[in-house]
């Protein structure tokens, strides 16, 4: 008869140990790499400073939810600048996947003996957090520029920026289990961050789409962009866009249920796109 | 063939590592064909195989990227499949290609691995700086990691498997791209775990020269195990006077 070893209990305590742990070491990545944090910034601030102000004159912005009254296009477009940064965060948090994969890092945080699901939505919460500070580096900016939301605004944002965060970064994840290769995310990234963005409602009221084009029109309203936007939108002024939290809420679900099946061991795409002779 | 150092009867503690009827195929290519291995506790296995033979896959297998479908593996007697908790918490793995974080130092990249094990940042850190005076390397703690050479990042990866105490150690072609002062470094720090810690290390390689005359040779060759035992029968065996010529003979055989 053989004898077990009794594994050590992994408790409530130690699941935060890991949690914290996953999302310290991607603050501390992010921390370290500054050209990073450079870019991160500079990305936005281009399109407030110098796009932005070029289409003040040329692009007229009627009052409608939830503003009060006549804004400035810099005031209209930076809720979709805000989402731009988690957008693009998302995607390098997918890239650094591809990348960790191909070096073996992610394996390390494979091979944890936490459950699968919960190692990659903390690893999701730590690329979240480093886009918090992304963006409210960016709001700090905005503000010195006369950008300047209600003050109960950067706080009301909070929740809406993490769960915006939460289903791009869970988007990305899917995206990352089929990417195989750096090479290959390239592409990717033309055909999902540019169309994502300006087929949604960061640089243009939805109404002014409509009168452009009705298909256009269509396709923004059910671009999970649009709705991340909407979202941020209204939170930074205090409100909460309903219909853009259900479908925000609802895209995170799918992503992330998506995701985590893809990295599952025994179902996902992983395993079967894997080469013999560990060639992945 | 599968053969074990412990005894088959009586009450006695689970082997380290056992894989017993293993196979895995990706689409239409067989990688792994019913294979099975058992590395006892205190044992040091060697695992050889020309590049392409499926000790890869098999590493991916037993460190649970992906689950076999085929056959059981077991650590420390937990099922990896069923009970994937209890056996990664005895598993230390260190990997055919470099995987710690280069821009973080050698404690953060310990102590991050801690924290994957569930261990606190202040036990962690001990644990780490006790790790690296065993790797040689407590002077280089703070140091970036990519300043580190090949050798000395393998034995930081060698003391990250092993931050959690874990009772089976795997390696993946670990000596890929050293020097021979480095190889034979890395082999001589895992050889005296398995002799002071009692850890069960299953040593993945293509190179017949990392094994000794006294090793237990699994030879994995096109996704089989062609041969299981002491190198002295594998000698035997292949009717070879050294292991050069045996390892040449049995997989020729196989081709």
């Amino acid at each position: 008869m053989t004898t077990y070893d009794a594994p050590r209990r992994l408790d409530a305590s130690s699941y935060f140990v890991c949690f914290s742990g996953i999302v310290w070491r991607e603050v501390l990545r992010f921390l370290h790499q500054r050209q990073r944090f450079l870019a991160a910034l500079v990305r936005p601030l281009v399109w407030l400073f110098i796009f932005a102000a070029g289409f003040r004159q040329t692009l007229g912005v009627s009052t409608i939810p939830p503003y009060q009254t006549y804004v400035l296009y810099e005031e209209f477009v930076t809720p979709g600048l805000v989402g731009l940064v988690l957008l693009f965060n998302a995607m390098l948090t997918s890239l650094t996947m591809v990348y960790d994969r191909e070096t073996g890092a992610m394996r390390t945080l494979l091979v944890s003996p936490f459950p699968r699901s919960f190692l990659l939505v903390s690893k999701l919460l730590g690329g979240v957090a480093v886009a918090l500070l992304q963006v409210y580096a960016f709001l700090l900016i905005a503000y010195l520029w006369e950008i300047e939301p209600p003050l109960i605004g950067y706080l009301a944002v909070l929740p809406a920026l993490v769960l915006s965060g939460l289903m791009l970064g869970a988007l990305a994840l899917l995206m990352s289990s089929v990417i195989r290769q750096l090479e290959n995310f390239a592409g990717v990234m033309n055909f999902v961050i540019f169309p994502m963005f300006f087929a949604s409602s960061a640089l243009y009221p939805l109404w002014r789409i409509k009168q452009a084009s009705p298909l256009l029109y269509e396709i923004c309203r059910v671009n999970p962009f649009t709705h991340v936007v909407e979202l941020i939108r209204f939170a930074l002024y205090g409100q909460i866009d309903q219909a853009s939290l259900a479908m925000v809420l609802g895209f995170t679900a799918l992503f992330l249920a998506a995701a985590i099946y893809a990295y599952n061991p025994s179902k996902g795409l992983i395993g079967r796109r894997a080469e013999p002779g560990g060639g992945r | 063939m599968m053969t074990s150092a412990a005894g088959q009867s009586g009450e006695r503690p689970a082997d380290a590592l056992l894989v017993r009827g293993v196979s895995h195929s990706f689409g239409p290519v067989r990688a792994l064909s019913d294979v099975s291995l058992v590395v006892p506790r205190g044992a040091f296995v060697v695992l050889l195989g020309p590049n392409g033979a499926g000790k890869s896959t098999l590493f991916a297998l037993v460190t649970r990227l992906y689950d076999n479908v085929s056959g059981e593996i077991r650590i420390l007697g937990h099922d990896v499949r069923r009970n994937p908790t209890a056996a990664l918490q005895q598993l230390g793995v260190v990997f055919q290609s470099r995987s710690l974080d280069s821009d973080l130092s050698v404690l953060q990249n310990l102590t991050y691995h801690a924290a994957l094990q569930g261990i606190g940042w202040r036990q962690g850190h001990r644990r780490a700086i006790d790790a690296l005076a065993k790797v040689g390397l407590a002077e280089r703690a703070g140091d970036k990691t990519r300043a580190l050479s090949g050798g000395q990042a393998r034995r930081v990866e060698i003391a990250r498997a092993l931050l959690h105490d874990p009772a089976c150690l795997v390696l993946d072609e670990a000596t890929v791209g050293l020097d021979v002062a480095s190889r034979e470094s890395v082999l001589a720090i895992i050889r005296t775990l398995v002799k002071e810690r009692g850890v069960g290390v299953l040593w993945a390689t293509h190179l017949v020269d990392e094994v000794a005359g006294n090793d237990h040779v699994v030879l994995l060759h096109k996704g089989c195990v062609r041969f299981s035992g002491a190198v002295p029968n594998l000698l035997e065996t292949a009717q070879a006077d050294d292991l050069r010529s045996a390892f040449m003979r049995v997989t020729a055989e196989a081709a």
